[in-house]
């Protein structure tokens, strides 16, 4: 994630080192290329957790089935919550390139907070299923169902403690090139995720249901 | 026990060694904390190379049991001792052998050869490589606390679920290839992003050279195929720690699919070592030849079909599941197509020997050895690829046989064969020829010896992992096997006393000249070894073979018309280092379950890699007279001053 934005071989802040080879452009080129090539494991890691479910994802074991267990309606909140937190986001986006750092400050908030709805949300749905017997051990649908939704629960958690850190070091270093960057690795990590909530609510939810 | 004490005895000598001679810093600031792709890659082969001693002890202990368990007799090592060895054997082969070492050599050549002055993200680089290392510390760590997986270096369920394997050996297994894999992924991303976006000016993609193209594959490979590992280990894992059911017998698990899973990572594996095996003798043939490599582009298209194909033909790992003819046929015909592309490989390489000034020089002896070696591992695999044939010899000792032939001819070949050509680069010091010779030849005459009677052995019907066995026919060919594996061994102490020796005589096998083979390629257009920015002054690409063009057209990179700048630098940092040795206790507290220890740990690396994140002071500045000295220094050794 951030890791890639780390310390570079060619790469400087021309403003700072006169002895500059590569400018900030290039040096956001590359981090940015890289953290795409991130993504596509993730896309993997995740395309991985879907064949798994299409494989279990009806083994009820005489369990409670899909169709018994998902709230339609709330998971459709959820989701627009979620595309919210995306919409805001953009917001962030647009703010910082105009160098306006409250207004960046603000927006990030915005997301984060309609993030944190959204993990709430899903916290509180996997609880009452626990609460109703439909845990992770009940059966291989389950399994599935849990560590599916889970994993991407887990990437929106992540989410958020990265929007933390980058809060703090909006507000220590404003909107230097470094931070710039960082903001658009977070950007791409968090749209990422819609993309991938989507084929969760259709494979899972939508499909589980019918 | 011996182990361990031999093991602690050895870190001890070595801790006194270096408190002896005063090196605790230089090895603080000179590795532990570099974040130098050379430093990094150096690391890589010596963890190599140290698990490969272990390894290569279990592979030991095997042959010893094996030769001797014949009914009555129950050998030495009782059964569940001997599960663990198998396992551990084949863990530590493939992710603390072979890995470490290809990507070691990786590290060494890529950017040197595509002329840059290091990794894309060398930071990420140094942290790849310590929670590789703290992968293969975690496998150790069972030697001493509680025991190994008695698996199968695969672990398919039910058997390693917690039903049939209460203690923590599978534990160990998930945690360290989790640790080590996140590693591996992250290079996957690094040398991509490396090759594809720090290329010299005029290296476009049909001018690299041959090694940076299958370090190009192997890395979509990595990316592509490492996070259907973690997935699958991390389900496992999950069946273990929460009760989970994927692969469990009950409540609606599919142990197929843990198989399935398994080998559409697995299979992509064996091309992730294989390729860059591949690269190595690419380069080794075409400079001991005196040529360019022969049928350059038949070898870039042969290389992209290996790693497009090697995603389609994993299923041929379990013929036997039952999946159907046409499924069985499908992946059988897929398995002999990749035959097509490698039988390219082989003649291009012939071809560029043919009317070549061939040198016989100690990568050229590996090099050799391999063609023949893995051409006829390659005719057993296109045997096994039949599914008639695989319902028969399926778990056999012919497939160990086989795989044993393609992995040590062709990824131990060319990992040697990579290890003697680009030793003098990454450290300025040649290895000595005799004792090279001396381990090629052991090593290539103990693996027919060790290894021919395993296929025949697979055709009179014994199978894979026997800890005794009740015919008295096997025996003979057993012992010639455990024959073989003495001759390896001393093969292998060859390869030990030709590095320490030639360390001990650095001052007469110095290379001077920065070219010791009369390269071809951009890593000989520099000193040995390397200063820390490689090149002060980007090279221009014009052909294949950069480097031979610019030697036959006078000069090159020697001439340097314009002054000396300033070359900006990233710092060494001990993040990496501290990350990975935290991931350890990581790893440990989730084997034990112990989970303070787990919170601990987890907490100090994200502290970790915050405390590097908000550092601003990353970098620094090389001075335009320092560079300049150090190229004066190194045209003086080259004699082109």
């Amino acid at each position: 994630m951030t890791l890639l934005d780390l310390p570079e071989a060619h790469s400087l802040h021309a403003k700072q080192h006169p002895a500059a080879h590569e400018g900030d452009a290039e040096l956001t080129e590359k981090t940015v290329f890289g953290f795409w090539l991130y993504l596509m494991s993730d896309v993997v890691l995740f395309a991985t957790l879907f064949a798994v479910f299409a494989v279990v994802g009806r083994n009820y074991a005489g369990g409670p089935t899909g169709q018994e267990l998902f709230d339609l309606p709330y998971v459709l909140i959820e989701t627009a919550v979620l595309l919210a937190s995306s919409v805001a986001f953009g917001f962030v986006t647009l703010a910082a390139q105009d160098n306006r750092k409250q207004a960046t400050l603000l927006w990030m908030a915005l997301t984060f907070a309609i993030g944190a709805v959204f993990i709430v949300m899903e916290v509180y749905e996997f609880h009452h299923l626990i609460q109703e017997g439909a845990g992770p051990d009940r059966s291989a649908f389950l399994s599935a169902y849990f560590t599916l939704v889970g994993t991407h629960g887990l990437h929106v958690f992540t989410g958020l403690f990265w929007m933390i850190i980058s809060g703090i070091q909006l507000a220590r270093d404003g909107l230097a090139a470094t931070v710039q960057r960082r903001l658009g690795l977070l950007g791409l990590f968090w749209h990422f995720l819609d993309v991938i909530w989507i084929v969760v609510f259709t494979e899972v939810y939508l499909i589980g249901v019918l | 026990m011996g182990a361990v004490g031999g093991g602690a005895l050895l870190v001890l000598a070595v801790a006194a060694a270096i408190t002896y001679y005063g090196r605790w810093t230089w090895l603080w600031s000179e590795y532990l904390t570099s974040v130098d792709h050379k430093k990094i890659g150096i690391m890589y082969v010596l963890l190599g190379l140290v698990m490969l001693l272990r390894g290569f002890t279990d592979a030991v202990m095997m042959r010893i049991q094996q030769s001797m368990s014949l009914d009555p007799n129950p050998g030495y090592l009782p059964p569940h001792h001997y599960d663990q060895v198998f396992s551990a054997h084949g863990v530590i082969m493939i992710f603390f052998v072979a890995m470490p070492l290809v990507v070691g050599l990786m590290n060494i050549a890529v950017p040197l050869q595509i002329g840059a002055r290091d990794v894309a993200f060398p930071f990420l680089n140094s942290l790849s490589f310590w929670l590789t290392f703290s992968g293969a510390m975690l496998i150790n760590a069972s030697l001493v606390f509680g025991e190994f997986a008695k698996t199968g270096w695969a672990a398919y369920p039910p058997l390693s679920e917690l039903s049939f394997s209460p203690d923590v050996g599978v534990d160990y297994y998930i945690w360290g290839l989790q640790i080590s894999g996140i590693g591996t992924l992250l290079t996957g991303v690094n040398f991509l992003a490396t090759i594809l976006r720090m290329r010299a000016p005029g290296m476009n993609m049909m001018r690299m050279p041959i090694f940076v193209w299958t370090a190009f594959c192997t890395n979509v490979l990595i990316v592509a195929a490492f996070p259907i590992l973690t997935v699958t280990l991390a389900l496992l894992g999950l069946d273990r720690y929460i009760g989970t059911h994927f692969f469990t017998n009950d409540g609606g698990g599919e142990q197929m699919m843990y198989v399935n899973l398994f080998w559409a990572w697995g299979h992509p594996e064996v091309y992730i070592l294989v390729l860059p095996a591949f690269g190595v003798f690419s380069e080794v043939v075409a400079t001991f030849s005196g040529k360019p490599i022969f049928g350059y582009k038949s070898m870039v298209w042969a290389t992209v079909a290996i790693t497009f194909f090697s995603f389609v033909v994993w299923l041929h790992h379990f013929f036997t599941m039952g999946a159907g003819a046409n499924v069985n046929a499908f992946f059988g015909i897929a398995t002999m197509i990749i035959a097509v592309p490698t039988g390219v490989k082989m003649f291009n390489w012939l071809f560029t020997m043919f009317r070549g000034r061939v040198r016989f020089s100690v990568p050229m002896l590996w090099s050799i050895g391999f063609i023949i070696t893995f051409t006829i591992g390659g005719m057993t695999g296109v045997l096994l690829a039949m599914p008639g044939a695989d319902f028969v010899l399926h778990n056999s000792l012919f497939l160990i046989a086989h795989f044993h032939n393609t992995i040590i001819g062709g990824v131990v070949f060319g990992m040697f064969a990579g290890i003697n050509y680009w030793f003098p680069k990454a450290t300025g010091i040649r290895l000595s020829e005799p004792l090279g010779r001396a381990s090629f030849w052991c090593w290539l005459v103990g693996f027919y010896v060790a290894f021919m009677p395993l296929y025949v052995l697979g055709f009179m019907g014994m199978t894979r992992r026997l800890n005794h066995y009740p015919n008295p026919e096997w025996q003979p060919w057993l012992i010639l096997a455990a024959v073989g594996v003495a001759i390896i061994a001393v093969g292998i102490l060859c390869t030990v006393l030709q590095i320490v020796y030639s360390i001990w005589k650095h001052e007469e096998l110095r290379d001077t000249t920065g070219d010791p083979w009369d390269g071809r390629t951009l890593e000989w257009a520099t000193s040995s070894p390397p200063p820390i920015y490689n090149f002060a002054e980007t090279p221009q690409v014009t052909e294949i073979d950069a480097w031979a063009n610019m030697k036959a057209n006078g000069g090159g990179m020697f001439v340097r018309s314009t002054p000396y700048e300033g070359i900006h630098m990233p710092k060494n940092t001990p993040a990496g280092l501290l990350m990975g040795l935290f991931s350890i206790g990581l790893g440990f507290g989730l084997v034990w379950h112990i989970w303070w220890m787990v919170g601990v740990s987890a907490i100090a690396m994200i502290a970790a890699l915050l405390v590097r994140l908000f550092d601003d002071d990353i970098a620094y500045i090389i001075p335009a007279d320092e560079v300049k000295d150090t190229e004066m220094r190194r045209l003086a050794g080259a004699g082109q001053s």
